[in-house]
């Protein structure tokens, strides 16, 4: 009988190297594929058609590593021109949130759209049974193997690396093909993986967070391709007394900001005002076009809204009007903090939740993932709407 | 499944082919036992020399043409490049205008070069559209030959068998309108040898590039046929080979393999021709009835006979060849890129096809061991094939 098959993402990196290795060891039929993903030197749709010079993570050089790699693993290696749609979901998502006043995180949306919607079909267009990719994070299926009952995503073996927070967007129908071999491992020991394995130990090229910046200049990307969000306008003092969640009231204006985008919630340095006291960044009010701050015990807050959950199991862990304890982790590099997460009845977007830490935290940031843990299993996420003081 | 290299169904001979174990038979002795330089007096290299004194003998009998005409290269870029360098530069010492003639439809190595001519030696492009099967009309080479400059050199450069469409033109007819305005003509056969005699003497031709690897030789060697009368000037420039038209130390094992190989496809011609178009009647009659929104590119009768080329839309040629190497069945596309970035194939765009199917090029060539049932086998697995690179597309976005 023929094995499973597993289409494995690689990206000439360590990490989905020893994946790839891991799975041709352990007997599956694997197939190794790359997405060429849009990026700003790569685009050669306005450009000259030239050849491009950038050596990110899209690029020909990376190509040429993982090829080798499977090459030495005598797998079958494709690569899949993914250009076009990353750039007309991803690149437009990230441009259009950060235009609309939120803090995007392009990863959740490529997780959500584009390595689990986009390569898993053309993965199982090739009879594959699963993806698997080279993240810091573990799926538990049911050990009895009853096929109806919940895969659950856990986080990765090494605490330092964990990866579940960009994978909370998976549903059930996506996780059941998900594979996460080195989830099960920490980094040290895949990198031992590699050296036994005789693969390219030296990483190279750690993964970026915006692939698709030719710089990683956001900043920079955001002034080029969206000059209209990065107009210049009023930074406003929040008045102490006002106690609810938006920003209104009286305020008074003490300067001029840049562009919304170059700020970021809980900043202090770099604002370019004079006052009695210290001053941070509080939030903006995109309406406006006014950048929120305030002194230091304004800052922080211990309620948010999320929308457009996630529930990995396919429903809420509770029900509406009850409660849970809970970890949660509100960006990729944040240390979950303990809360209280109440489900909210869904709108439009689907789901939501109400989220109140034991805490209050200082960089609560709309558009970022909130994402909800019960010990290491990871429930499921949101995207931040709102936040409330 | 894995598929190991001998049970692929390799469609891709227009690409390259597999070494006919004959002509290796013939080669192996000039690697190791004759290696000599063919240029030293001593026994060895007049050993290597003998060997390519035969070999150009062979070819010379094959093209009908005095064996001094024929000049070894590295293969049949190198052949183009040669034809269109050498009597630009000719031109270009003699203070005499350049022009050179050809067509939308070219293989890079022509397209390429005629491009760098223009941008480096003056040389005045004129360029001819093609039909829909991609054939240019002889009324309009007529009439860019028209108001020729004064004492100039004009070359007018027309492919034989094309490449990624599988057309046959008439370069016979070229040729003869090229001479009547005084103009030379070169034509680009690299593709032709395995099917179709060329005789120079008969269709008339100036110069013409021959490529080893795509009729059954070793890759690495060609050549190129160049009449006396062509005023040419050295565009690899060294020693003294090759009579001053192209230097470097003679490639003895690729020269003996190329009269080889040129002799087994002269035997094996007319027997195969009949053979393929068959099959490639079967396959394209069979692939245009089950898939819908597909079309044959190029001549549906004048053409390769082995050479089958389809445009589908709404199809992404890498993803789709993917799915065929999955299957087995090596087989490519004019656009299909390996390292993801996907360009229109401008062949496509040059026969009027819009950008819904410009990515979606198939090429399918077969060969002397392509069989009737590895025919039934892409038949059966290429509209599938195509369906589910078609859902991908619209699955998600």
């Amino acid at each position: 009988m023929s094995q499973p098959r597993v289409v494995v993402a690689m990206s000439g990196g360590v990490d989905s190297s020893v994946t790839a290795a891991l799975l041709v060891q352990q007997g599956y039929d694997v197939i190794g594929m790359m997405m060429r993903l849009w990026s700003e030197n790569c685009d050669t749709e306005g450009g000259s058609g030239g050849p491009v010079t950038s050596n990110r993570c899209c690029t020909p050089d990376q190509m040429a590593d993982a090829r080798r790699i499977a090459d030495q693993l005598g797998i079958p290696f494709y690569v899949i021109d993914t250009q076009d749609v990353f750039r007309r979901t991803i690149v437009q998502f990230f441009t259009d949130r950060y235009a609309a006043g939120d803090t995007p995180n392009p990863c959740l949306e490529c997780n959500r759209h584009i390595r689990f919607e986009w390569l898993l079909n053309h993965a199982l267009a090739l009879d594959a049974n699963f993806l698997a990719t080279g993240h810091y994070a573990r799926v538990q299926r049911d050990p009895a193997g009853d096929p109806a009952s919940p895969v659950r995503l856990l986080r990765g073996l090494d605490p330092g690396k964990d990866q579940s927070y960009v994978l909370s967007v998976l549903t059930q129908d996506k996780l059941r093909h998900a594979m996460f071999p080195i989830g099960e491992y920490e980094k040290p020991r895949v990198r031992e993986l590699a050296a036994e394995f005789g693969l390219p130990v030296a990483s190279k090229h750690d993964s970026q967070d915006l692939c698709f910046l030719a710089d990683g200049d956001y900043r920079r990307f955001l002034r080029e391709h969206i000059p209209a969000a990065m107009q210049p306008g009023p930074i406003l003092l929040r008045d102490h007394a006002q106690t609810d969640g938006e920003f209104i009231g009286e305020f008074t204006e003490l300067g001029q900001h840049t562009g919304l985008p170059n700020y970021t919630i809980g900043q202090r340095k770099g604002l370019g005002l004079s006052y009695h006291e210290p001053l941070y960044v509080l939030g903006s009010d995109p309406a406006r076009n006014a950048l929120i701050v305030g002194p230091r015990e304004m800052l922080g807050a211990n309620t948010l809204i999320a929308e457009r959950m996630n529930w990995i199991a396919g429903s809420p862990p509770v029900a509406e009007g009850e409660s849970l304890r809970a970890d949660v982790q509100i960006r990729y590099t944040a240390q979950a903090a303990p809360a209280t997460v109440f489900p909210l009845p869904p709108d439009e977007h689907g789901d939501r939740m109400r989220v109140v830490f034991d805490e209050p935290l200082r960089d609560i940031t709309p558009g970022q993932g909130a994402v909800v843990y019960v010990d290491d299993e990871c429930l499921g996420g949101g995207i931040i709407a709102r936040v409330e003081r | 499944m894995t598929h190991h290299n001998s049970d692929v169904i390799y469609l891709d001979h227009s690409a390259t082919t597999p070494l006919d174990p004959r002509v290796l038979a013939a080669m192996l002795p000039y690697f190791t036992e004759d290696y000599g330089n063919s240029m030293a007096l001593h026994r060895l290299g007049r050993s290597a020399e003998r060997a390519i004194d035969t070999a150009r003998d062979s070819i010379a009998r094959e093209l009908n043409c005095e064996p001094h005409n024929i000049v070894f290269t590295s293969g049949g870029s190198e052949s183009d490049n040669l034809a269109l360098r050498g009597p630009a530069q000719f031109a270009r010492t003699h203070d005499r205008p350049f022009t050179l003639i050809t067509s939308t439809l070219e293989h890079h190595a022509i397209s390429a070069t005629a491009r760098q001519l223009g941008n480096t030696l003056g040389a005045a492009l004129r360029i001819l559209s093609a039909d829909r099967y991609g054939r240019v009309d002889p009324d309009d080479l007529r009439a860019t030959l028209h108001n020729l400059p004064e004492n100039g050199i004009a070359l007018v450069t027309l492919i034989h068998t094309h490449n990624e469409i599988g057309t046959r033109n008439p370069i016979a007819d070229y040729a003869a309108i090229a001479h009547e305005y005084g103009a030379l003509f070169h034509s680009d056969t690299v593709q032709s040898p395995a099917y179709d005699k060329l005789d120079v003497q008969a269709l008339g031709v100036d110069m013409l590039s021959l490529s080893s690897h795509k009729f059954y030789g070793p890759k690495g060697s060609g050549a190129l046929y160049i009449a006396d009368r062509v005023p040419y000037m050295s565009a690899q420039t060294g020693a003294k080979h090759e009579d001053y038209r192209r230097a470097g130390t003679h490639n003895t094992p690729g020269i003996v393999g190329t009269a080889k190989a040129l002799e087994l496809v002269a035997e094996t011609r007319s027997e195969i021709g009949p053979r393929l178009t068959i099959l490639r009647e079967k396959l394209v009659a069979a692939v245009l009835d089950r898939v819908p929104d597909a079309a044959l590119t190029g001549d549906p009768v004048d053409r390769l006979p082995g050479h089958v080329s389809f445009v589908f839309r709404d199809v992404n040629s890498s993803t789709l060849l993917m799915h065929l190497d999955q299957h087995g069945i090596a087989a490519s596309s004019g656009s299909a890129c390996k390292v993801g970035n996907e360009q229109p194939s401008a062949i496509l765009a040059a026969l009027g096809y819009g950008p819904e199917w410009t990515r979606g090029g198939l090429r399918l060539t077969m060969g002397q061991h392509t069989t009737a049932a590895q025919i039934d086998r892409v038949i059966d697995v290429l509209p599938d094939a195509v369906a589910t690179v078609r859902r991908l597309r619209t699955l998600s976005f």
